[in-house]
């Protein structure tokens, strides 16, 4: 009996076992999200929500990789890619675009295509905006917290401003601008996405010790001997991808990132990105497919997720922001 | 008359004032020393009627501080903390007029205007007055603090560590000005001190605490002695009388 | 500079001239001397209450803001970031969801309670920790309206008033008329009720001691405050909508000019505001005429540009 417990302590303390356990509950989450209350034939309803899981999958691994990433390129566990506004300044990119080259050039590109472009002007305007924001303006953490949030409202107005002015008659604020929506999943992308998504995940997992020593801090990495300028530089333009994956499949998405990425860091028993990164996944999946699947096919509160999440991210941050002034 | 009666208080289960029992007259210079801790802002917090007391309660010319309204509190005593961190931007010369809030709430007559001045004057503050106080440097601005009290006009002023920030010169400023309140204006300035000399040359009376009680109630000449400073502070000090004053030597 | 005797006068013509700019700029064909019915009817009826409702929100939030910042010891904050706005937008909600049929004025009041409530919350958390860095404030006070918010969104998300909540987060002039803006004029009022009070908020911004030491009755006036702060956002959501950043961007400007001495800058602050918004409100029916943009975007884009401007120099001192 004694022997059996040990042994079940020795397995939860274990970042594998602990790992293995978050995937059983995504795994659950999924299987629930594709055939809970199932109306039509199994023909016509595996696909369609298939497609759609794939895409909240998606979106749930992009946000929980972009955050942890984030923070361990920040040196702290309350910035998030989401919090400074990232999402809105993608989504201004688009809109951005569309009024530089005109709506028919646009229409006509091809979407991957299009895509791509968008995804590669983001990465130059993180890049601007990290140098700006971490390099020139050295500030406490509170101060480059309240900026981000100000970052996000600006990019927001701009973004609605750009908006009225390609089409001030039927411009459509408040589905675009108050929240994100998971049932408007634009799916010629999903391809392009996933096989970006791996791109990124390859290379993450072959920086996944660098990674470690990186968030010692910028002192320590460069002497322990990483090539920390550019090691920078490259995470930036994955966080740049991972974003834009996130954002152009259903829109800005302020504070799940957070919620995802600290809770990793609590129950994967470990410091290690091996085991981070994969752990805020699975916790990412389990939150927004799970809970999709309970607030479209049980409750049928259709397309709520986003509120319902970012308000408990929302919560979530407040307590931690609170914490921060405490200490 | 101020009579403080049997004051206790806690911060959660530490008691930070145990019993304490005081008359202090109309006039004098009272100070208050004690090592770090010993609940001396909290007493003078007390008695101002900025922190309320567990027990006991604090008299002054025979109204209870904690019952009495603020107005009329305001032109009895004033009460100058040690954490005076203004973030307003305001000019020195409206800053300091403020004092007069307890008397013309805020339209300034003409004897408001002469009180603003003198202030102005006693703490060398003239060419100050237009500046703004987030562009004085901490030791002008502590001055700034000081006449906004002194322009209140009140029989007593409690001052919690007013040297804090203050040069020597500054400092020494402080006190003889102190000392003048007292001895001119027939004030009874209650003043907490870090600088055991400071106390011994110009006060009447030293309070000493410790652990939230009084320890010593006693003039400089009777409190100033080597047993009790190791009492208080658990240092060897060596008392010389210099100029007829005892001066104690801590430093080597 | 600015004390000299001419800044008035100079000021009050400015304000007239822009607000004569804001009659004139529109869609329908309207000329001062013509002096038609039609145009008579479309002053009165149209432009001249839009004009007066945009100067009375200007000042009324910049006020509102100066206000709160002087509450809460904080540079930084406005009703927007300290959870009154979105607590104001909650009661507004529930009214329109179980009691539709109450009068303008009451809904106004009922916004107006929540929002003192969800201030005095915010200020009962504020107290819960010790507050090292002045930006903790605001960022807090976002937080927590934003939690207010995300209730209020899903409250208007489950019962279709999308469209109505975002009638009151995004100030829109457009749709006001003769009938619809007077409930602006107590914000009128309790701009004058602040600066009869000015000298009394000032020394609410020196802290709790020195109040209390200079005699000041610390509660009833922080209440007071609350309670003018509280009336002028909920005035201003059930007519116009809020414009976002006024209220903090207007007190600090001024500041950095005249002082904190509100006695003084506090006409200054009500003046900046209504030009401010009159300014921006000519502005977005130009740039895209005949359409307009409503006065909500374009403050957002210069209002956050000006709050991260004033951000970033405002911790700079401290920190390097």
């Amino acid at each position: 009996m004694n022997s059996v417990r040990a042994v079940v302590a020795r397995s939860l303390s274990n970042p594998v076992y602990r790992l293995m356990m978050a995937g059983v509950f995504a795994a659950l989450a999924i299987v629930a999200f594709l055939t809970l209350n199932v109306r039509a034939s199994w023909a016509f309803t595996l696909p369609f929500r298939g497609e759609k899981v794939i895409a909240i999958m998606l979106v749930g691994v992009a946000i929980a990789f972009s955050t942890v990433l984030f923070q361990t390129l920040t040196h702290n566990r309350i910035l998030t890619p989401g919090i400074m506004g990232f999402d809105s300044l993608y989504a201004l990119l688009q809109s951005f675009m569309l009024l530089l080259l005109g709506r028919i050039a646009f229409v006509q590109l091809n979407p991957q295509l299009k895509w791509l472009i968008e995804v590669m002007v983001m990465a130059g305007a993180l890049c601007g905006l990290y140098y700006w924001l971490f390099l020139r303006q050295k500030r406490d953490l509170p101060v480059l917290i309240l900026v981000g949030i100000v970052l996000g409202l600006l990019f927001r107005s701009l973004n609605s401003l750009i908006g009225r002015m390609m089409d001030p008659v039927e411009f459509d604020v408040l589905q675009d601008l108050m929240f994100a929506n998971f049932n408007r999943i634009d799916g010629s992308l999903l391809a392009v996405a996933g096989f970006l998504m791996l791109l990124v995940s390859a290379w993450l997992w072959r920086q996944r010790y660098v990674l470690d020593v990186l968030q010692l801090g910028d002192a320590i990495a460069v002497n322990l001997g990483l090539n920390q300028r550019a090691l920078t530089l490259k995470l930036i333009v994955a966080i740049a991808f991972l974003v834009s994956i996130s954002t152009a499949l259903v829109g800005p998405v302020t504070f799940f990132g957070i919620l995802v990425a600290n809770i990793a860091y609590a129950v994967s028993g470990s410091y290690q990105h091996r085991f981070v990164i994969p752990m805020a996944s699975f916790l990412a999946i389990i939150a927004l497919v799970g809970g999709q699947a309970i607030l479209e096919y049980v409750l049928k509160f259709g397309s709520s997720l986003s509120i319902v999440v970012e308000f408990i991210g929302g919560v979530f941050f407040l307590g931690l922001v609170m914490r921060q002034g405490r200490r | 008359m101020i009579e403080v009666q049997s004051l206790n208080k806690k911060y959660g289960t530490t008691p930070v004032l145990k019993e304490i029992n005081l008359t202090l007259p109309d006039q004098g210079v009272t100070a208050l020393i004690g090592p770090n801790g010993a609940g001396k802002s909290t007493l003078l917090g007390v008695m101002s009627r900025l922190q309320a007391a567990d027990a006991g309660r604090v008299m002054i010319d025979g109204l209870d501080v904690h019952q009495t309204s603020n107005a009329v509190l305001s032109k009895k005593m004033a009460i100058l903390r040690q954490d005076n961190t203004i973030s307003l931007r305001l000019k020195v010369y409206d800053f300091v007029a403020f004092g007069r809030f307890p008397y013309s709430q805020g339209k300034l007559t003409q004897e408001d205007m002469e009180h603003v001045d003198r202030a102005l004057d006693y703490l060398n503050l003239n060419d100050l007055r237009h500046r703004y106080l987030d562009e004085l440097s901490g030791g002008q601005r502590q001055r700034a603090c000081i006449a906004m009290v002194l322009c209140q006009n009140t029989k007593y002023l409690l001052l919690d560590e007013p040297l804090n920030n203050l040069d020597m010169k500054h400092a020494v400023d402080i006190m003889k000005l102190i000392r003048r309140a007292a001895d001119d204006l027939q004030k009874q300035v209650v003043v907490v001190l870090h600088d055991i000399n400071f106390a011994s040359c110009y006060a009447d009376r030293i309070i000493a605490m410790k652990l939230g009680g009084v320890v010593y109630d006693h003039p400089p000449e009777l409190l100033m002695t080597t047993d009790i400073m190791r009492d208080l502070y658990g240092i060897e000090m060596t008392i010389h009388s210099i100029q007829d004053r005892p001066i104690g030597f801590y430093h080597l | 500079m600015i004390s000299t005797w001419y800044s008035w006068p100079l000021a009050l013509g400015t304000l007239l001239l822009l607000m004569a700019g804001s009659l004139l700029v529109g869609v329908a064909d309207f000329t001062w001397m013509a002096g038609s019915e039609h145009d008579q009817q479309i002053l009165f009826i149209s432009r001249l209450p839009r004009t007066l409702a945009l100067v009375l929100t200007g000042m009324s939030l910049a006020v509102a803001g100066l206000l709160m910042q002087m509450l809460v010891r904080n540079r930084f904050v406005d009703p927007g970031t300290t959870g009154t706005l979105e607590s104001a937008m909650l009661g507004l909600l529930l009214v329109a969801l179980f009691a539709p049929g109450l009068s303008v004025f009451s809904k106004m009041l009922v916004a107006a309670t929540f929002a003192m409530v969800g201030s005095f919350a915010f200020m009962g958390l504020l107290r819960t920790i010790p507050l090292r860095s002045p930006v903790m404030v605001p960022l807090v006070g976002i937080m927590f309206g934003g939690v207010i918010g995300s209730i209020t969104l899903f409250l208007a998300y489950r019962y279709n008033l999308m469209q109505t909540l975002s009638n009151w987060t995004n100030g829109d002039f457009s749709a006001v008329l003769r009938g619809r803006y007077e409930l602006l004029w107590l914000g009128a009022g309790l701009t004058v009720l602040g600066y009869m009070a000015a000298n009394r908020f000032t020394l609410l911004g020196m802290g709790r001691s020195q109040a209390i030491n200079l005699g000041l009755n610390y509660r009833a006036i922080l209440t007071l405050g609350l309670v003018i702060v509280s009336l002028m956002s909920a005035v201003t959501i059930v007519t116009a909508g809020v414009i976002p950043f006024l209220g903090l961007i207007v007190p600090n400007v001024v500041s950095m000019l005249l002082g904190d001495n509100l006695r003084r800058s506090l006409p200054w602050v009500a003046w900046l505001g209504a030009t401010l918004v009159l300014a921006c409100d000519i502005l977005g029916r130009l740039i895209r005429y005949p359409y307009e943009i409503p006065i909500g975007t374009v403050m957002g884009v210069l209002g956050s540009m000006l709050f991260i401007y004033l951000l970033l120099k405002r911790t700079q001192a401290s920190h390097e």
